[in-house]
């Protein structure tokens, strides 16, 4: 995984201090690793099966490898696109002709080609405490992302849509995937993240971003990850909040043989406002970990998290939502809850919500459940001509659906809870 | 159309229904009454097929199939309707996409077409205008946050929408005040006719004088102890279950 040898055709190789940064990273990687068991935040989540896996380095062929652009679309989320293909940017798949005045986007890739210098400060700097196995591979291999600038006080109508496709390639590849997004002092966007992937390809991609959102501004963030079944995908995105910034997130969690995503939130600006709506729905042997980490640092800062999980068949679900107040975020608010519904007697979910408070005068709630269908509930289905499978279905998309309270544009929200009912083709009763 | 012989089920090992037997032809109203613990409930469930309980013997026909072989979304596909005693919410799931689901995997299971969401909704509000139900019903979830009466009227309604052969009313006039008894009675009274019977299983006496029946059966210990008209239902009222114990059925606990 750790090929230096591929290093070697990243993207920016050449610039000093970026070669410094991504040997600096090999290095805390090699003496690092994976992340196992014994880190808190990998306790339920057991890498063993995916260190078995080989994956290459790449897959020449990503730039030119046929994708059909009806399977891209997305009801609703008609702006301007970015398709990544196996980790590649893609400029023939995406379209950024209808880009507003005010918003600068291109791939990581073009950027260390043609204009380095402003990213030197995001991807230049040293390895940090909280690097893993997998941020650490990501600094030192990331060869494209989305670079993303929305100027002050610009406000996007229509969503921006950023696309993940995962096609079939020669051998399993790995990608790493590293993107920088600033959304300016009164500016709003939204971003609809989606993850795509061919039956049974086992790719392997690593995404971090860096998301900045500042004084007054807004971010929705949507994503819906529909990653193959075989497909291994380890996700960190990191949000700073700035003073009276806001974040409205909403995640839909459905591929994927092992999916991980990690949410750091830094509400360092006073008043800023987190948000935040997720769901997996899980079956066969899928493992998907949803880590919510909330840091309030500034005043009066509120946030507010609500998850649903969902394991059928044999899959395992993880959920932890830590909401951390820092000294001096006197007046914060934050919640977060957790309900899980287990469809199989083999499916198992695991979920931690944890509080940790340094502050007066704060707001702190948390709860979390793990269940199942109610029996008399599927009865009365059931009693009213409803088939067992398409009950449990109906049951299962209610379980769910305020996950999605909030999405926007309607069409989105409507296609959304179709992929909901749709989830559960096994008849596992 | 429904020919019960010789019932027995248990729930969690224990017996309830032993050795029930009724007969019912199309078109008619029993009613069925009898103390609690006689069975009355189970009797519903068991036709329903609600999962707990255990037929140890017995058979039940319907309209010549063998009701007790069927899963419970078959047995209402075949016209099996049962009004819950207490019919349960369902947040998140809005009634009129519940009660297209439900009318439409019966009529699929039938081999007639589906209705799609305009003919449905013309059908629905229909339904929701003769029943005199309040029209937001259809955007609210299943049950949330109804009234006790709401919930039962809410029960008729949706018998009207699915026009079952066979309406099982598990004690529909509990916890009714007399207006909302009324109304479900009212209801219920609306939808008899000669392709449809009712099985109204009752404790007490007054919902029979809005829905009257044709016939009358006292269940006791499990065993239908007596069998009269209407009239059977006043002699309850008059003497209470203790009288089924001393004059029709000695030795039966009440």
């Amino acid at each position: 995984m750790q090929d230096a040898a591929a290093a070697a055709r990243l993207p920016g190789s050449g610039l000093a201090w970026l070669d410094a940064a991504r040997s600096e990273a090999l290095q805390a990687f090699a003496a690092r690793g994976l992340p196992d068991q014994r880190n808190e935040l990998w306790r339920y989540t057991s890498l063993r099966a995916f260190a078995q896996r080989g994956y290459a380095a790449q897959d020449p062929a990503a730039a030119t490898r046929g994708v059909d652009a009806a399977w891209l679309q997305l009801p609703g989320v008609e702006g301007p696109r970015l398709v990544f293909v196996n980790g590649v940017f893609r400029a023939d798949l995406s379209s950024l002709a209808a880009l507003s005045p005010g918003v600068a986007v291109g791939s990581l890739a073009s950027a260390l080609r043609d204009d380095p210098e402003p990213l030197r400060f995001l991807l230049g700097g040293h390895v940090a405490d909280d690097d893993d196995g997998f941020t650490l591979l990501n600094r030192a291999l990331a060869a494209d992302g989305v670079v993303l600038k929305i100027a002050a006080g610009t406000v996007v109508e229509a969503p921006l849509h950023l696309v993940h496709v995962g096609v079939a390639a020669d051998a399993a590849t790995a990608w790493h995937v590293r993107s920088l997004i600033e959304v300016g002092t009164g500016a709003s966007v939204d971003i609809v993240e989606h993850h795509l992937g061919d039956a049974a390809t086992g790719h392997f991609s690593n995404i971090v971003r860096d998301i900045s959102v500042r004084e007054h501004a807004h971010l929705g963030w949507t994503s819906v990850q529909q990653a193959s079944i075989d497909a291994t995908l380890m996700r960190r995105t990191h949000i700073r909040l700035h003073d009276d910034a806001t974040v409205d997130l909403h995640a839909l969690e459905l591929g994927g043989k092992l999916a991980r995503h990690e949410v750091r939130v830094e509400m360092t600006g006073a008043r800023s406002r987190f948000v935040s709506h997720g769901a997996f729905i899980l079956h066969g042997r899928q493992h998907a970990d949803a880590e919510i980490l909330v840091t309030h640092r500034g005043r009066d800062t509120v946030s507010s998290s609500v998850w649903r999980g969902v394991a059928d068949g044999r899959a395992r679900g993880v959920v932890h939502g830590r909401i951390l107040v820092q000294p001096g975020a006197d007046g914060a608010d934050g919640s977060f809850y957790n309900k899980n519904l287990l469809l199989s007697p083999d499916a198992e979910i695991d979920t931690r919500p944890a509080l940790e408070i340094y502050a007066d005068e704060v707001k702190a709630n948390h709860g979390a459940t793990v269940g199942q269908l109610d029996e008399h509930v599927l009865f009365y289905l059931r009693s009213r001509g409803i088939p067992l499978e398409q009950a449990r279905r109906i049951l299962v998309r209610a379980f769910c659906l305020v996950a999605l309270d909030g999405v926007q544009p309607q069409a989105l929200r409507e296609y959304c809870e179709a992929l909901l009912a749709q989830q559960l083709p096994e008849a596992s009763a | 159309m429904l020919k019960i012989e010789n019932l027995h089920a248990s729930i969690a090992g224990k017996e309830i229904l032993k050795g029930l037997s009724l007969e019912v032809k199309a078109g008619e109203v029993h009613a069925i009454m009898g103390p609690n613990g006689a069975g009355k409930s189970t009797l519903g469930n068991v036709l329903a097929g609600r999962p707990g309980y255990e037929v140890t013997a017995g058979t039940v026909t319907f309209n010549g199939i063998n009701l007790l072989e069927l899963e419970p979304e078959a047995r209402a596909a075949a016209g099996v309707f049962l009004a819950f005693q207490y019919p349960v919410e369902i947040p998140g799931v809005n009634n009129t996409y519940f009660l297209r689901a439900a009318l439409n995997a019966q009529r699929k299971a039938r081999g007639e077409k589906e209705l799609d969401s305009m003919q449905f909704l013309k059908v629905v509000r229909g339904k929701v205008k003769a029943m005199g139900m309040k029209p937001d019903l259809l955007n609210r979830a299943v049950n949330e946050g109804f009234s006790g009466g709401e919930k039962k009227r809410n029960e008729v309604f949706q018998m009207a929408l699915l026009e079952p052969r066979l309406a099982i009313l598990d004690e529909t006039d509990s916890g009714l005040d007399i207006d909302a008894l009324k109304q479900v009675a009212e209801g219920v009274n609306a939808l008899r006719s000669p392709e449809r019977t009712f099985l109204v299983i009752t404790h007490y006496q007054r919902l029979l004088d809005y829905i009257v029946p044709d016939y009358v059966h006292v269940l006791a210990d499990g065993r239908i102890a007596e069998s009269g008209d209407a009239q059977l239902a006043r002699e309850l009222e008059a003497h209470g279950y203790a009288w089924v114990r001393e004059h029709v059925a000695p030795g039966v606990e009440a």
